[in-house]
C-alpha cells in the first residue's frame, strides 16, 4: 500500500533518512522503532508529505505522491505534539476538521465518546492540558475512519486509561484491516497489538520483520526484550 | 480554500491584537481630525501612520502569526488539502482582517472627514501596503525556520523600505546630481512599495510643488492614466512576487 | 470718479444734441466707413447685425458706435480693425474678429491712441492678436469685454489688454483668455485693474513693467502660463485678488521684481507652484493673505528687503518659505502656520516659542529638484525634525516670533 523507495532526506549535515526503503501493505501493524533522532517521525512526514525527501520516492497504492493531496484523504495522522489554533475551542476544532474532510463517507467518533471530549467541547485550546490536547489528537485520526492510521507516540502524555482506550480503538481498527504505523520508543503496552517491526538508528533501516521473525531471531517473546537484545548486540 | 479561510479569519477576528489595532487606528484617526480643523492636515498625518506605521504592523503581525500557528499549519498539512490552497488561504485571512482593520480604523473616518480623491487615494495606498507587507511577511517567515530570526528579518525588510531604501536614493541623487535623474527615479521607486504609494499620495497633496520643476517627468509619468494604470499595476506584482515566491517555498518546506 | 462724473456729463449733452445713423442690411448706411465719414461730433451710430469687412476703420471724432445684438467686425486676419484717435469715444456692444497678425507691428483688435475720456464696453474680441491696444491714452475705461484668442506660444501671439504709456486707465470686468499676457501694462500709472478674470493665457496673467500707483483689486487670475509679474514698479497695491493653479517651473502666483513700496493683502493663492517669488523687493506689506495648497508659499531671495509678512495664514502648503541664502532682511510676524507645532502656555493666542518656516527639506530640494520625490518620506521627516531642533543649514534669523495659534481671521 505504501512503498517507499530509496528515501534520503538530509537537514543541513543530519542525515535524518539514508537510503531507506520499506514496503507497509494493508492489515499490518507496524511499530516504528528506534532511539531518539533516528529518523522515525522524519519518515512519517515523508510519508503525510510533510516533509520533501532529497531523493527517492513514496508510493501510495502505486502513486507517487509528490505533487499529490488527494491520498491523504485515507490517511488519519496523530502528531507526536498536537498544538491548534489557541482560541478554538474543541468543538470549533473538530467541526474545522470535518468541514475540511467533507468527503469522508463515515464518521466514527467512537474516541470523542470514550475521551468524554463532548463534556468540555466549548473549552479552548489553550487552556487544554497536554494530555487532553493528546486526546484531541487520537480523536481526529481516528474520525474519518482512515484506511491508513499513523500515529506518532500515540501513548506519549495519556493516563493509563486514556492509554487503554485507545488501545483498545486500536485493535479495533486493526481487525477492520487497517494500515496501522505506531511510533514509539515503549512499547510494552502495544506489544501484542503489532504485527510488524522496522527498526531504524541513524537514520537507516536497520531492519523490516515481522514479529514472529523477531521472537524466533532473538529468541524473547516480548518486544521490548526483543529490541533490548538487538541494541545490545550492535 | 473557503473553509480554511473561514477558520483563519474566525481565529483572528477574536485575535486580541488585530481588534487592539483597529481601536488605535481609530483613535488615531479621529483624534487627528479633531484635533485640527484643516482636513487635508489630518489627511497628511494619516499618510504618514499609512506609510509607517502600517507595513511594521502587517508585516510583523503576518510574521508572528504564521510562526504561532505552525502546529497549525503542521496539523493541516497533514490533512488532504492542497498545500498551495493552505498557504494561500493564511495569506487571505491575515489581508482580509489586516485590511478590515484598516477599512474600520482609517478607511471609515476618512471618509468620513475628508471623502475626497485623496482620501480615496489615501484608502487605497493603506490597502496595498497591507496586502503587499502580509505577503513579504509569508516570504519572510517560510524562509527561516526559526521564529526570532523570521522577526528580525521582517523588521529588517520594513527598516529597509523605510528608510534605507530612501537614504541610499538621496545618496545616488546627490551623487550624480549632474545627470538627469527623473526617469531613473521613477524606476527606482517602483522598486519600493512605500515609495510608490507615497509619491502616489504626493501627486495630490504636493502636485502644485511637483509642477515647480522644469522635468514634469514625474507628473507627466504618475499623472497620466497609463502611469497610474502602471502603478497601480506595480503595487500589485508587489503583492503578488512575494507571495508566489513564499508559495513555492510553502510548498517544498519540511514541517 | 472726478473723470467718470465728466464722462456722463458729457455723454448725457451730446445725446440731447445728437443723431442716431443706423448701418446694416436694408438700413440707411450699409458701410461703417461711409456712417463714421458721415457722422458728426457727437452721433451715435447702431450697427445692426451682419458682418462687417470694412477694416480698417479709423474713428478721428467724438462719437458713439453701438452694436446692436453683436455685429461682427472682421479683420480678416489682415487689418487693425477699429483705430480711435479722438477723445471722448464710445465703443459698446461689438464683436471684433480676426484681427491681423504681424510679427514686426503691434496690430490690435481695437486701438486708443492718444486719446482720453474712451470708452470701450461690453465689446467680444475673438482671434486677436492683440486685444485693445491703448497708447497714450487718458482716463479710458475699458469694460466689461470679454477677450478670446487661440495662443498658442509667446512668440506667435499678443496681449489682451495692453496699456503703454498712459494714465488713469480703469479696467474692469473684462475676461482674458488664450492670450500671451491677460493684461499688459507699461509706464501706465494711476490706474484701476478691477474684478476681471485673466484665465489661461499663455504667458501672464497680468503684467506690470514700470508702472507706479497702480491698484489692482478683487481680480482671479488662474492657470496662466506664469501667473502674474510687477516688475520694475513701485506704489503698486494688490487687494482681495485671487491667484490660483498657476503651475510650472517657472509660474508663480505672483512674480515681486525689484518693486517697492507695494502693499499686498487681502489676496488668495491657491495651489500655486510658488505663491509669491520675491526678488529685490523692498518695502512690501503683505497682510491678511491665504496662502493654500501651493508648492512654496513664498520664494524670498536674500536680495529682499525690509519686507513685512504678518497676519497672513499658511495653510496645507507643500513648503512655507524658501530662501537662497543665509541673509534674511525681511519680518515674518503674527502668521498662521498650520505646520507649527508649539504650544501657548499662556493662552493669549501667540505661540511661545518662534516658528522656523524654512524647513531643511525646502532647501535640499532647492539644490536638487529630483529630491523633491522623497519628501514626505520617513527620512525626509526625520532629516526636518533634526534640523528644527538643531538648524544648522536653514537660516536662523528667518523666524516668526508671533506665529498665531488659531488661523488669523481673514
Amino acid at each position: 500500500m505504501i512503498i517507499a523507495s530509496n528515501v534520503t532526506k538530509s537537514f543541513g549535515k543530519l542525515k535524518a533518512l539514508d537510503n531507506v526503503s520499506v514496503t507497509c501493505n494493508k492489515g499490518q501493524t507496524i511499530a516504528l522503532i528506534g532511539p531518539n533522532g533516528s529518523g522515525k517521525t522524519t519518515l512519517i512526514k515523508t510519508i503525510l508529505g510533510m516533509v520533501v525527501p532529497d531523493s527517492g520516492f513514496i508510493t501510495f497504492d502505486q502513486h507517487n505522491i509528490l505533487h499529490d493531496w488527494k491520498y491523504r484523504e485515507r490517511i488519519g495522522y496523530m502528531p507526536q505534539i498536537g498544538r491548534y489554533p489557541e482560541n478554538m475551542t474543541i468543538a470549533h476544532v473538530i467541526g474545522m476538521m470535518k468541514d475540511i474532510r467533507k468527503d469522508a463517507v463515515s464518521l466514527d467518533d467512537d474516541l470523542i465518546h470514550a475521551f468524554g471530549l463532548k463534556a468540555m467541547e466549548n473549552k479552548k485550546m489553550r487552556t487544554l492540558s497536554g494530555g487532553t490536547v493528546q486526546k484531541v489528537s487520537a480523536s481526529l485520526a481516528f474520525l474519518f475512519s482512515p484506511d491508513v492510521l499513523i500515529l506518532d507516540e500515540p501513548t506519549a502524555g495519556l493516563d493509563p486509561v486514556a492509554a487503554e482506550i485507545l488501545k483498545t480503538k486500536i485493535s479495533k481498527e486493526k481487525e477492520r484491516g487497517r494500515l496501522i504505523l505506531i511510533t514509539s520508543h515503549i512499547l510494552s503496552e502495544l506489544d501484542d497489538l503489532v504485527s510488524e517491526i522496522i527498526y531504524m538508528q541513524d537514520g537507516k533501516l536497520q531492519f523490516h520483520k515481522s514479529m514472529e521473525q523477531l521472537q524466533e531471531d532473538t529468541g524473547h517473546v516480548r518486544l521490548a526484550q526483543a529490541i533490548a537484545h538487538i541494541m545490545k548486540s550492535q | 480554500m473557503k473553509t480554511i479561510v473561514k477558520y483563519v479569519m474566525l481565529d483572528l477576528l477574536k485575535n486580541k491584537i488585530i481588534l487592539a489595532y483597529t481601536v488605535v487606528l481609530l483613535i488615531i484617526s479621529f483624534g487627528v481630525f479633531n484635533m485640527d480643523e484643516n482636513a487635508t492636515k489630518g489627511v497628511l498625518s494619516l499618510m504618514n501612520l499609512s506609510l509607517i506605521f502600517i507595513p511594521l504592523v502587517s508585516i510583523i503581525f503576518s510574521t508572528i502569526y504564521v510562526y504561532n500557528s505552525s502546529e497549525f499549519l503542521e496539523l493541516l498539512v497533514a490533512q488532504p488539502i492542497k498545500r498551495k490552497m493552505l498557504w494561500l488561504s493564511i495569506f487571505t485571512g491575515l489581508t482580509l482582517s489586516l485590511s478590515v482593520a484598516f477599512l474600520v480604523g482609517i478607511g471609515i473616518p476618512v471618509l468620513l472627514y475628508e471623502p475626497s480623491l485623496t482620501g480615496l487615494m489615501l484608502i487605497c495606498t493603506g490597502l496595498f501596503l497591507s496586502v503587499i507587507f502580509t505577503a513579504i511577511a509569508l516570504f519572510a517567515s517560510v524562509r527561516t525556520r526559526d521564529k526570532a530570526k523570521g522577526i528580525g528579518l521582517s523588521v529588517l525588510i520594513w527598516f529597509f523600505f523605510t528608510l534605507i531604501y530612501d537614504s541610499l536614493v538621496l545618496l545616488v541623487l546627490f551623487q550624480f546630481s549632474e545627470y538627469p535623474l527623473e526617469k531613473p527615479m521613477i524606476v527606482m521607486s517602483m522598486l519600493n512599495p512605500v515609495d510608490l504609494s507615497r509619491i502616489l499620495m504626493l501627486l495630490k497633496l504636493d502636485i502644485s510643488a511637483l509642477m515647480g520643476y522644469t522635468g514634469a517627468v514625474f507628473h507627466e509619468f504618475f499623472g497620466s492614466f497609463a502611469g497610474s494604470i502602471l502603478s497601480f499595476v506595480m503595487l500589485t506584482i508587489w503583492a503578488i512576487v512575494p507571495l508566489w515566491f513564499s508559495v513555492r517555498m510553502f510548498e517544498r518546506k519540511d514541517l | 470718479m472726478k473723470y467718470g462724473f465728466a464722462i456722463l456729463l458729457l455723454f448725457i449733452s451730446f445725446l440731447s444734441f445728437s443723431r442716431a445713423i443706423a448701418v446694416g442690411g436694408g438700413k440707411k448706411y450699409t458701410s461703417v466707413k461711409k456712417a463714421i465719414l458721415e457722422a458728426k461730433e457727437g452721433d451715435t451710430i447702431l450697427l445692426h447685425p451682419g458682418v462687417y469687412r470694412e477694416s480698417p476703420l479709423v474713428i478721428q471724432k467724438a462719437i458713439t458706435l453701438i452694436g446692436v445684438n453683436y455685429p461682427v467686425l472682421d479683420g480678416q486676419k489682415k487689418y487693425e480693425i477699429l483705430t480711435i484717435r479722438s477723445n471722448n469715444v464710445v465703443v459698446e456692444g461689438i464683436l471684433f474678429r480676426n484681427s491681423g497678425r504681424s510679427s514686426y507691428l503691434d496690430i490690435a483688435a481695437l486701438r486708443i491712441a492718444d486719446a482720453r475720456y474712451v470708452t470701450i464696453k461690453n465689446n467680444r474680441f475673438e482671434f486677436s492678436f492683440f486685444g485693445i491696444y491703448s497708447q497714450h491714452a487718458t482716463s479710458c475705461i475699458i469694460q466689461g469685454n470679454e477677450l478670446r484668442s487661440d495662443a498658442k506660444d509667446e512668440i506667435n501671439s499678443a496681449n489682451g489688454i495692453h496699456c503703454w504709456k498712459s494714465d488713469s486707465m480703469q479696467i474692469t470686468g473684462n475676461r482674458i483668455t488664450g492670450h500671451r499676457d491677460g493684461i499688459y501694462f507699461e509706464f501706465v500709472t494711476h490706474s484701476l485693474i478691477r474684478d476681471n478674470y485673466s484665465f489661461q493665457n499663455v504667458r501672464y496673467g497680468l503684467h506690470f513693467m514700470f508702472s507706479n500707483n497702480d491698484r489692482y483689486e478683487g481680480n482671479t487670475f488662474r492657470d496662466n502660463g506664469a501667473g502674474v509679474a510687477v516688475m520694475y514698479s513701485n506704489h503698486i497695491d494688490m487687494h482681495r485678488n485671487t491667484f490660483a493653479d498657476n503651475w510650472g517651473s517657472a509660474a508663480y502666483g505672483i512674480l515681486l521684481k525689484d518693486i517697492s513700496d507695494g502693499v499686498i493683502s487681502g489676496n488668495r493663492f491657491l495651489n500655486n507652484s510658488v505663491a509669491i517669488m520675491m526678488e529685490g523687493s523692498s518695502r512690501m506689506k503683505m497682510t491678511g493673505n491665504l496662502f493654500s495648497k501651493n508648492g512654496w508659499a513664498m520664494k524670498v531671495q536674500a536680495n529682499c528687503m525690509d519686507n513685512l509678512i504678518s497676519g497672513n495664514n499658511f495653510i496645507a502648503n507643500s513648503f512655507d518659505v524658501a530662501t537662497n541664502g543665509d541673509l534674511v532682511l525681511s519680518r515674518f510676524e503674527k502668521n498662521y502656520w498650520d505646520k507649527y507645532e508649539g504650544y501657548d502656555l499662556n493662552r493669549n493666542g501667540i505661540g511661545d516659542v518662534p516658528y522656523r518656516p524654512v524647513s531643511l527639506y525646502a532647501m535640499i530640494t532647492e539644490r536638487n529638484p529630483p529630491s523633491m520625490m522623497l519628501y514626505r518620506s520617513f527620512m525626509a521627516s526625520l532629516i526636518d525634525k533634526v534640523e528644527k531642533i538643531i538648524p544648522v543649514l536653514t537660516p536662523v534669523e528667518l523666524r516668526d516670533n508671533e506665529p498665531m495659534m488659531k488661523p488669523v481671521k481673514l
